[in-house]
């Protein structure tokens, strides 16, 4: 049938096929009786074994959920603790009638509809022989109460557990953040395998960006079993490694004195270490209490905080985006000396507002009568608007936009906290983008005074500051310092990331601004004299800003503080650090509708520097490693 | 069709031979299918609607490989390439517009059914092997091993890219297996053993996240003692408390008590060895011996290399499954979806498994017409 094929040899075929096909057989018998020896193995040898796993024992695999890592402060102070709790459980395959027993334990323990709800949502995705969990966190007395009756309830079991707690409460809450009952879309960005037997995820603030270190993992026990659940003894056990614990850069201390400083006002205190970038407080206010979250805040008490105006659960500082107002002029003061279009001495007529050429439209400043004749230094200690306008001219959108961008403005800083904003630094190339629209030189003038398009973040203002005080070296913010190794209890430091160094054509420049800054304080007549230059034992420089909620129409001044009603007042800012020859700390204060920015968030930054200087922390920034 | 039609079959073996149906082959398939029905009654927590549902499917693949049988060997030697070709097309389609379903692209939705073309390979790749094979000098030179590794090669990994790694290493042992039979040079063999073993590394690493999973679940257990992990250790202990004897049919405490997840698919073997114990165990080996043995037999008698290759391969295939399933259920072998054949609840798998018997009864019984 193939006879074209001259080489094919049908006899020698047969005989090889036949070779090959025996050998087949042999790999066959070989691996059937691997087979059988298996088999052979599991049901004759280890047969007693095996039996007594499968008969009236039955064998139990126990997720057993590991310890979360704590967080401290920078100096050991817990701002997230663990804390005993107890739950009662429920082995459905074990009761007969879920429903009649749950009726009596409801007479023993509160049972609310909400948990006996929530109970048979999770007994339809549970394997029956595993526990569900009907009530958490039972008083001890309930405990009790159970522990007598307990002969009457067969697979229903009182559960010991950890559960978190923030000892700082409200002072801390979008700082540390809180944690809560894990969702289907949290098991999203997580090993779902490592969340078996896990009540708890982050939720936000440090407890949510750092997640997968302070949780841990999980362990498992397999125990054998009576008929009514209860284990009997332990077979087999892989222990749980327990989270790593976390040191912050934050000191506490620092961070309630920033909280009670800004008393019952909405905002913000961002503080920051301006030699590592650690932040050593960051406040929001108003606040909340963070625990209420860790077992499931009650529809009521949720409802409360999503429908307060005052929005406490929003992070003013890092989600808030307000107008810096004056306290970039320093930055722009800069920017006009690098690029040679003023100098310092040079004296500015300020008579209380400029028009621009073919518009009668007055571009006015702060202060209605003007300050007269004024040079750099003045124009930043006095907050000339006037000057900066008439700089801001100069200098053009695109040069304002270059310095701003260098100080980290409109863009995140990338700190290590969740869901920070970047803030809007515009410039030609954004507005085209987002209006659509040419840049007209009117919005020059309120960006460079701060206002207009432009906001920025507590925290960025935080980490311009640090950069002028360190006369452009910088580190990015940060609140990680060190953390602790669950295993073997060692402790390593995190290393800061330096930012790009602000190089300046001439570094003298930096003298002239920080002197400005200095003056806003020292000076009678700067801003902030009265309200924080008195009874300085340190140096300090800072700066105000105000920023407008409303615009002000054509002719009008501004007006009294106390005429406007709160919600369209000023935001007020001050940025401050000290001491200035060696700076220990920079700090950003916003309060939201506060007013005058001197006034009203210059002492709030005075009351921070004042108590972080008369309580240096217990472990200096410097021991941190390699810097 | 065929050419002793005018003979009308009078005796039960004339009447064999005019359907062509192998006595042999048909009875122990319908042995093994019948226990089949038995363990999946008891394994399905005695619902009925399981059984019905499978002895419809039986009864349809037993149709499908008797109708097969009626073709001559000839047609599936010109049909090969073409069918081979199809499979590929189809293949290449399932990558391009496939259903996904649980992370896969193995569907190809027909409007009516929703098929797996890769299922279909399993057939193709070997036929179209020892298609390639028949008119070639064996043993082979090295020119006919590359063309017959690029037919496997082909949809190996357009399977394997779906990702199904226990249906691509099936057609790869089918396609393997033909070219085994070829005559394929001892020290090739061996050769490709060591680079096979070499490349397992990069294998590891083009694996998908599941795939690895359970790999290393398979070298440690207690890695995920919940999830993978767990149905090992408790098909385990089904099988260890089996005993010689077994609980008994319907006596499996781990299967109806649930601890036995699928146990009427993948680790139906499970129930089997816990409620008939180690003799029923040997019982079931044996069969599928019987049934592989069969197969080679008829592959020795066989004239044609295309038949032979073909006859050889499949019944080596089947013994594959046989292996990997039983392997796995009982701790030898990582966790891959390959059934138990003929036991295991399923559809198309089992389909094609029947009509690939039909194409050893074919080959068989047109062959004594042949020689004649």
């Amino acid at each position: 049938m193939a006879a074209d094929n001259a080489i094919k040899n049908h006899a020698a075929e047969r005989r090889m096929f036949l070779l090959r096909t025996a050998v087949a057989g042999a790999g066959i018998a070989v691996l059937v009786g691997v087979l059988l020896f298996r088999v052979s193995y599991l049901q004759v040898l280890r047969h007693g074994y095996y039996e007594t796993r499968s008969q009236d024992n039955r064998m139990r695999v126990q997720v057993m959920p590991p310890v979360r890592g704590l967080i401290y402060d920078r100096n050991g102070v817990i701002l997230a603790d663990n804390l005993p709790a107890y739950r009662l459980e429920i082995v459905p395959e074990q009761v007969d009638d879920l429903d009649a027993t749950l009726d009596r334990l409801a007479k023993l323990i509160e049972i609310r509809k909400a948990d006996r709800d929530r109970f048979r949502e999770r007994v339809a995705k549970t394997p029956r022989f595993r526990g569900v969990p009907i009530r958490l966190n039972l008083s001890q007395r309930e405990v009790a109460r159970f522990e007598v009756n307990r002969g009457d309830f067969a697979g229903v079991e009182i559960r010991a557990g950890l559960t978190r707690h923030y000892p700082l409460g409200r002072v801390a809450a979008h700082l540390v953040g809180y944690v809560g009952g894990i969702t289907v879309q949290d098991l999203g960005r997580v090993d779902e395998k490592r969340y078996r037997g896990s009540n708890h995820i982050g939720k936000s603030g440090v407890e949510y960006s750092y997640e997968s270190r302070l949780h841990g993992d999980p362990g498992s026990r397999v125990v054998e079993t009576n008929a009514s659940g209860r284990a009997l003894r332990e077979l087999e056990m892989n222990r749980p490694t327990a989270g790593e614990s976390l040191y912050l850069t934050i000191d506490a201390r620092l961070q309630k004195a920033a909280f009670d400083a800004l008393g019952d006002q909405d905002g913000a205190v961002v503080a920051i270490d301006p030699n590592t970038g650690g932040l050593l407080a960051l406040v929001s206010k108003p606040s909340y209490d963070p625990d209420l979250f860790v077992d499931g805040i009650s529809h009521v008490n949720y409802k409360q905080l999503i429908t307060d105006p005052h929005k406490p659960l929003f992070n003013r500082a890092l989600q808030g985006q307000y107008p810096p107002g004056s306290t970039v002029k320093p930055v722009m003061a800069l920017a006009g000396l690098e690029t040679d279009q003023i100098e310092a001495e040079k004296q500015v007529w300020c008579p209380g507002f400029i028009t621009l050429p073919g518009s009668n439209h007055r571009y006015r400043d702060w202060k209605r009568s003007g300050h007269g004749w004024v040079d750099m230094l003045e124009a930043i200690f006095r907050s000339s608007d006037v000057y900066f306008y008439k700089l801001g001219l100069k200098l053009g959108i695109d040069n304002i936009h270059r310095y701003g961008e260098l100080f980290g403005l409109g863009a995140r800083t990338g700190v290590d906290l969740p869901r920070e904003n970047s803030g809007i630094m515009p410039s030609r190339a954004w507005k085209n983008g987002t209006r659509n629209q040419p840049w007209y030189p009117g919005e020059t003038l309120n960006t460079i005074i701060g206002q207009g398009f432009m906001t920025t973040t507590p925290l960025q203002l935080a980490q311009m500051t640090s950069l002028i005080a360190q006369r452009g070296a910088g580190y990015k913010p940060h609140v990680l310092r060190a953390w602790k190794n669950p295993v073997n209890g060692g402790v390593s430091q995190t290393e800061p990331t330096a930012l790009r160094p602000i190089a300046l054509n001439d570094p003298q420049h930096w003298d002239v601004v920080i002197k400005g800054m200095e003056e806003v304080i020292g000076n009678p007549r700067g801003t902030a004299y009265h309200y924080v230059g008195q009874n300085l034992d340190y140096t300090i420089a800072g700066k105000s800003g105000s920023a407008q909620v409303t615009k002000l129409a054509q002719n009008q001044a501004a007006p009294d503080i106390e005429d406007v009603e709160h919600q369209f007042r000023d935001h007020a800012l001050f940025i401050a650090f000290a001491p200035i020859e060696n700076p220990e700390i920079a700090v950003a204060v916003l309060v939201e509708h506060g007013g005058g920015g001197s006034s009203v968030a210059g002492p709030v930054a005075r009351k921070v520097i004042d108590a972080f200087r008369s309580q240096p922390p217990v472990l200096q920034a410097s021991t941190g490693s390699g810097r | 069709m065929s050419t002793n039609a005018t003979n009308a079959p009078s005796t039960l073996s004339e009447w064999l031979v005019y359907w062509r149906i192998d006595l042999q082959l048909l009875v122990a398939l319908a042995c093994c299918a019948a226990l089949g029905l038995f363990v999946l009654y008891s394994a399905s927590g005695q619902s009925s609607t399981v059984v019905i549902n499978q002895s419809i499917r039986l009864g349809i693949g037993l149709l499908g490989m008797l109708l097969v049988a009626q073709i001559p060997p000839e047609w599936f030697r010109v049909a090969a390439p073409w069918v081979f070709g199809f499979g590929v097309f189809l293949l290449v389609l399932v990558v391009v517009l496939g259903d996904t379903a649980m992370g896969a692209r193995r569907w190809l939705d027909l409007g009516v059914v929703r098929f797996q073309p890769s299922e279909l390979m399993k057939l193709a790749a070997p036929l179209a092997v020892a298609a390639y094979f028949r008119d070639r000098s064996l043993p082979p030179n090295l020119r006919d091993i590359g063309v017959g590794a690029l037919l496997i090669a082909v949809p190996v990994l357009l399977v394997a890219d779906q990702p199904d790694l226990g249906t691509a290493l099936l057609i790869a042992a089918a396609g393997s297996f033909a070219l085994y039979f070829a005559g394929l040079r001892w020290r090739i063999i061996l050769l490709l053993i060591i680079a096979a073993a070499a490349a397992a590394p990069a294998l590891w690493f083009n694996m998908h996240e599941y795939q690895q999973e359970r790999v290393l679940t398979f070298l440690n257990p207690a890695r995920d003692p919940t999830g993978a992990g767990y149905h090992i250790s408790q098909s385990k202990i089904a099988i260890g408390s089996g005993g010689l004897f077994g609980k008994g049919w319907l006596n499996g405490s781990q299967a109806h008590l649930n601890f036995l997840p699928e146990s009427d698919t993948d680790f139906v073997f499970a129930v089997f060895a816990e409620e008939t114990g180690l003799f029923g165990v040997m019982a079931l080996l044996g069969l599928y011996c019987f049934i592989v043995g069969r197969g080679l037999y008829i592959a020795m008698k066989s004239q044609d290399t295309f038949q032979r290759l073909t006859a050889g391969s499949l019944s080596l295939t089947f013994f594959i499954y046989v292996f990997v399933n039983i392997g796995m259920v009982a701790g030898l072998l990582p966790v891959v979806g390959v059934p138990l054949p003929l036991i295991s609840y399923g559809g198309t798998s089992m389909v094609i498994l029947l009509i690939s018997f039909g194409i050893l009864m074919s080959i068989h019984t047109h062959r004594k017409l042949l020689a004649t």
